[in-house]
């Protein structure tokens, strides 16, 4: 069908950016997920099909065009400025996999 | 008797109730049974059988006395997204291990205010990143619908795969999900149900695990479009926890079904004919113009320039609010745990461990197209296409008032088809990613059978906060259609 035609063609034609294993290093490290130097060849192809198939968008004129910042056109409501919850520790922390006290247990940050 | 029970809908309970025919416990326990027979399709993650026989002693004392919401004693699925106070909440992630929240999401808590019976909280693709229920860290959801003369295991949509599957199978009376891109519309589609995407805000996402903020709303899959305007009519409403839940009264939904579409103009979309469609869904559409034609409605050709940007926008938007939403995963605050010698190690172990391939793909494009230097060209580029595709609804809707298009580019595929290339997967969404982008509301009605016996649906699209016309038309649609279609029972054991 026609997405199918569109992707095919995009793949193609090349594009203004690419994406190296270097690149996909960064973004790793940027999204704070460790990844296997073995991964990353797979990774760079995906993500850049992906990239291909969304810089599609280039085509389209959007000079003056406002983005869109809300789905729906409505007022958002604003709400007195007071204290409406609190004393939670227990229940906050009771999920945390590590935890003592009513406080998380992280490795050491600070020397 | 006990099988009778789970052949009613969700309307047909209430009003057996109601009337003493029938008790929340005799429903509620054919259902636990039918889902405690029904494992092998792995449409629960959870089950909560003794919960909601305690649920359905309470709302049999309620009914009674002649007492008792809406949904009083009705057995109901939840989808794995909604936080449930007391009881685990995966959404589906290997990185939520063990989470049980000590809150309740605004939309199952205004369920169980209405006297609503929980059976479990319902499979769904990783975080309801996914097409076919296949990304779920606990496995594939199987489609009780098979292809005639097939025993082939099938895909149930996505992401609220669970769901539909839960629904169609009659593992309950209907069932909560989540529609980002599709994932309530599309599962309902491939499943012979029905299910509703309401106008963005009109559900309260309080509680419900953020995907992508901008698009995700919650909404009902349901055994007809009667259950539907039910459901939404619990599930809706203003909710000061969530800036973006609309403050406008919820109307009386049901109340819509059953008035004339004489003279309601419906708008067909010339850009969602495509070249190559499958001639059985293009007839499928054709059949359904005709359908409403013949109640009266006036049939008007519009045109949506931008649809084929819809996707291309989605796979930007989408995937930089997931990177976003899912920074909080940090093996810190709840869930998974993978040690590190300092805490960044530990941050990038957890994540690495906790996310699946699907997630940790969106996550990076996510994160590369907000990153320093890209964000202008990728996800301001989008969020201004997505105006244009908004604009192409409020121009089409100066001629219409509401749109009749298919659901999904196929039926139901096979479990593993598509999974190695997930464009092909994407693909499946492309009828349906508009609506979120536009957040207009949009119902998927089974409206007939592929030539291999599989169900195909078509949707209608509606104005925002329009949901009466739409469902006033899906109700017309669903009586034209006669859909009457059942998936053989070869799940039980």
């Amino acid at each position: 069908m026609w997405v199918t035609q569109t992707v095919l063609k995009n793949q193609n034609k090349g594009t203004l950016m690419s994406v190296d294993q270097d690149t996909v290093r960064r973004i790793a490290r940027l999204a704070r997920i460790a990844v296997r130097d073995d991964e990353l060849p797979a990774l760079a192809g995906e993500l850049n099909s992906i990239l291909h198939f969304v810089e599609q968008l280039n085509e389209v004129d959007t000079k003056g065009v406002e983005p869109m910042t809300s789905a729906v056109d409505v007022t958002m409501k604003m709400r007195d400025d007071v204290v409406t919850s609190g004393n939670l520790q227990k229940e906050v922390t009771a999920n945390a996999p590590k935890s003592e006290d009513g406080f998380y247990v992280v490795p050491r940050v600070v020397e | 008797m006990m099988s009778d029970l789970t052949k009613l809908t969700l309307a047909g309970a209430r009003d057996a109730l109601k009337a003493k025919e029938i008790t929340s416990n005799e429903l509620t326990g054919a259902y636990v049974k039918a889902m405690e027979g029904a494992r092998g399709l792995n449409a629960y993650i959870t089950e909560t059988g003794d919960k909601a026989m305690e649920m359905a002693k309470a709302s049999d004392a309620k009914l009674a006395k002649g007492e008792g919401g809406a949904l009083e004693g009705l057995p109901l699925g939840i989808k794995d997204l909604f936080a449930t106070k007391g009881t685990l909440t995966t959404a589906g992630s290997h990185i939520l291990d063990g989470f049980v929240p000590p809150y309740e999401s605004t939309v199952t808590a205004n369920l169980w205010r209405d006297g609503a019976v929980m059976l479990g909280k319902l499979n769904n693709d990783e975080f309801a990143m996914g097409s076919s229920n296949e990304t779920s860290y606990y496995g594939p959801v199987i489609n009780p619908w098979r292809r005639k003369d097939s025993d082939a295991k099938l895909v149930p949509g996505g992401s609220s795969g669970g769901s539909s599957a839960a629904v169609a199978a009659r593992l309950c009376l209907a069932a909560t999900a989540t529609d980002t891109g599709g994932s309530i519309r599309q599962p309902a589609a491939y499943t012979g149900t029905v299910g509703i995407k309401p106008t963005y805000g009109r559900c309260s996402r309080w509680g419900i695990i953020a995907y992508a903020s901008s698009l995700d709303q919650a909404g009902p899959i349901t055994r007809d479009v009667r259950d539907a305007a039910i459901m939404l009519g619990s599930m809706a409403g203003y909710d000061e926890k969530d800036s973006t839940s609309v403050d406008r009264p919820v109307p009386n939904y049901e109340a819509a079904l059953g008035q004339s579409i004489k003279g309601l103009r419906v708008g067909i979309p010339k850009e969602y004919r495509v070249d190559g469609m499958p001639a059985e869904i293009d007839a499928l559409w054709t059949r359904g113009i005709e359908w409403l034609k013949a109640a009266g409605a006036e049939i008007v050709d519009v045109s949506l320039p931008n649809t084929k940007y819809a996707l291309p926008t989605y796979y930007i938007v989408a995937p930089a609010e997931c990177s976003s939403n899912l920074a909080r995963y940090d093996g810190v605050r709840y869930g998974l745990r993978v040690e590190g010698k300092d805490i960044t190690d530990l941050y990038e172990k957890t994540r690495a461990a906790g996310f699946g391939p699907e997630v940790r793909r969106r996550i990076m494009i996510g994160t590369y197209v907000l990153s320093a230097g890209y964000y202008d060209a990728y996800y301001l580029k989008a969020q201004q296409v997505r105006t244009l595709i908004a604009r192409d609804f409020a121009n089409a809707y100066a001629k219409c008032d509401v749109l009749l298009t298919p659901t999904a580019p196929s039926a139901a595929f096979g479990i593993g088809e598509k999974t190695s290339d997930p464009l092909a997967m994407y693909l499946n969404d492309v009828f349906t990613v508009t609506v979120n982008l536009a957040g207009l509301p949009g119902i998927s009605v089974p409206a007939g059978l592929s030539s291999d016996g599989l169900p195909l649906g078509l949707q209608l699209i509606g104005k925002t906060f329009d949901e009466e016309t739409l469902l006033r038309a899906a109700y017309a649609l669903e009586q034209a259609a006669e859909f009457k279609a059942e998936p053989k029972t070869w799940w039980t054991a």
